[in-house]
């Protein structure tokens, strides 16, 4: 059989987009009609609502605080997250003996899976066997319980989403720093600038692409993949003060069988992310220095 | 001191610094490895010590046994294993179409597939993506663990990256000599894309093998559940917990993945560093 080369692409894509249309478009479509329905816990009947499961979902205290925990938890997660990253980057941008073992050690963190890091978080800070516990004991005489008790165990969380996150930001970031012209800082040490005016004025704005990248890939990561570290670390608790977002969406659904009000919370997270990804295109396109 | 003197000097600092940084970051890690081969008396000792007196394997076989660790990481393997060839598969396919062909509708099609890039579809789309699984009678199988994540726009993006470096001239020449468009790609282009089918093979993989919260709602037999939930049952398991058996269970689920990254880091670094890269 010979093909029309005119038909060849749609064949070779026809695969990707089956999957992507079946699995994503078709669910998101859904979502939002769902969104639209009541349907009762076990499935068998649904009405349509209009907007009732939003307006719902903005009187019930649940919601408005699972919001309010994603927020203060991606700024925080992210804004640290990247600081730290980016001074380890700078550190291991360097050609000293063994550079690439210490390379190989400081990404590796990349191959954790969060609830990996939320076990091996929860151990160090559980109140018997936590090495971190234990030093809080006797360096600050006190013994924090750090997976029982608000705003302990959102730090908690938020400790290991951080460094389970480090591996991949160190990784993006060393390959930006590399990729920068070794003889930008040669000039301007030649003009007098000091290592904080090169960083400040070289470095930083000629990373701002990676930056911008890495924040739009780190709000994704702290938004959803920290699902897993709250599951093993806290379950959402004390209080649903680890509940995030897609936290909430687990447990209205799974839990309370309440499908319109996940519906619609899915539905939210969708739009969040769809305006990320507008920002993404608009302003993350401009040439990205690599090489 | 001489110049030399103090380049030596500023060496040693910096390598004490990452030294320790290093031994920090890993702490989490290494901690949990000694604590996987202390005895049941030495982990419930207080306060905790770090170094066991033995090599007690015990915990190993308790993790193996408590919860049928054994079956959720061929389980894992399996998902892994299909969800890598779908998407190095169609992402080879689809990445050829993007940047070898110019074809009606390609500006639109690859909009389409890249405003799904930073959308989870195994977080977001958990809601209707379940109730989907139920229709289709897939819960409590491979089916479902592995057939909505068979393709995905990073894969067929880190592709069509590749292939728009291989020379042009390449392709004509190929096309002079009668070779047909699937004689090319799997003549020629893929096997000067191994690194990089490499770099989609290992990332994917990482990505599979890390699912979480898919597997936790489409799946409620124990046989036929993952690893890393497997690490939340461990958590859930007894009255106290015993960080021992906890930890030991925790390196057995990370080792695969982490022991892949030692192995291949710079497929990794590779397909990671040209996600970010731009058209």
């Amino acid at each position: 059989m010979i093909l029309s080369r005119k038909w060849i692409p749609y064949l070779l894509l026809a695969p990707t987009f089956l999957i992507i249309s079946v699995f994503i478009y078709y669910p998101a479509y859904q979502s939002f009609f769902m969104s639209l329905y009541k349907v009762s816990p076990f499935g068998t009947s649904s009405r349509f609502v209009g907007f009732e499961n939003f307006l719902q979902l903005f009187q019930s205290g649940g919601f408005i605080q699972s919001v309010y925990t994603t927020l203060i938890f991606v700024i925080v997660t992210v804004g640290i997250g990247l600081v730290i990253s980016l001074l380890l980057a700078v550190l291991l941008n360097d050609k000293i003996p063994g550079i690439g073992i210490f390379r190989t050690l400081l990404f590796s963190p990349y191959a954790v899976s969060p609830a990996v890091a939320g076990v091996l978080w929860a151990f160090l800070l559980s109140p018997v066997s936590g090495y971190v516990s234990y030093l809080f004991l006797i360096v600050l005489k006190i013994q924090p319980q750090w997976l029982t008790t608000y705003p302990l165990a959102l730090i908690a969380v938020m400790i290991a989403t951080i460094w389970q996150n480090i591996g991949f930001n160190v990784i993006f970031f060393l390959a930006g720093l590399q990729s920068i012209p070794q003889s930008y800082y040669e000039a301007a040490t030649i003009d007098g600038a000091n290592a904080v005016n090169k960083f400040f004025r070289i470095t930083i704005p000629l990373l701002s692409p990676i930056i911008f990248f890495l924040i739009i890939m780190n709000i994704s990561s702290s938004v959803f993949y920290s699902f897993a570290a709250i599951n093993v670390m806290t379950e959402g608790g004390p209080s649903n003060t680890t509940t995030t977002m897609m936290y909430e969406v687990y447990r209205e659904r799974f839990f309370y069988f309440n499908n319109g009000a996940a519906s619609s919370e899915s539905v939210i997270l969708i739009l969040i992310m769809a305006f990320f990804t507008y920002l993404y295109f608009k302003f993350g396109q401009k040439a990205v220095h690599y090489q | 001191m001489t110049k030399k003197q103090r380049r030596t000097v500023q060496v040693v600092v910096k390598e004490v610094t990452l030294i320790i940084i290093t031994i920090v970051m890993l702490l989490p890690i290494l901690l949990s490895i000694t604590m996987s081969f202390e005895t049941p008396p030495e982990v419930f000792t207080y306060p905790p010590r770090i170094f066991p007196n033995t090599f007690y394997l015990g915990n190993y076989v308790n993790a193996f046994n408590s919860i049928k660790l054994g079956r959720l990481l061929i389980n894992s393997l399996i998902m892994s294993v299909i969800i890598v060839v779908g998407k190095t598969v169609f992402g080879i396919l689809a990445g050829y179409a993007f940047a070898n062909f110019k074809f009606k509708g390609s500006a639109f099609l690859f909009a389409l597939l890249f405003v799904t890039i930073f959308m989870p579809a195994d977080m977001i789309m958990i809601v209707p993506l379940y109730k989907l699984m139920v229709n289709f009678h897939w819960l409590n199988t491979y089916w479902a663990l592995t057939v909505p994540f068979t393709a995905s726009a990073t894969s067929v993006f880190l592709m069509r990256q590749y292939f728009l470096t291989i020379p042009k001239e390449l392709e004509d020449a190929a096309r002079i000599d009668g070779a047909s468009s699937m004689r090319y790609l799997t003549r020629i282009l893929i096997p000067l894309s191994k690194t990089m089918i490499g770099s989609v093979i290992v990332i994917n993989f990482v990505y599979a093998w890390n699912f979480y919260l898919w597997p936790l709602v489409v799946i409620n037999s124990n046989s036929m559940q993952t690893a890393q939930i497997g690490l939340q049952m461990l958590m859930i398991t007894g009255a106290t917990r015993n960080w021992g058996i906890i930890t030991a269970g925790t390196i057995i689920v990370l080792a695969p993945v982490l022991i892949l990254f030692f192995a291949v880091q710079n497929l990794f670094v590779q397909g990671i560093v040209t996600t970010g890269l731009k058209e």
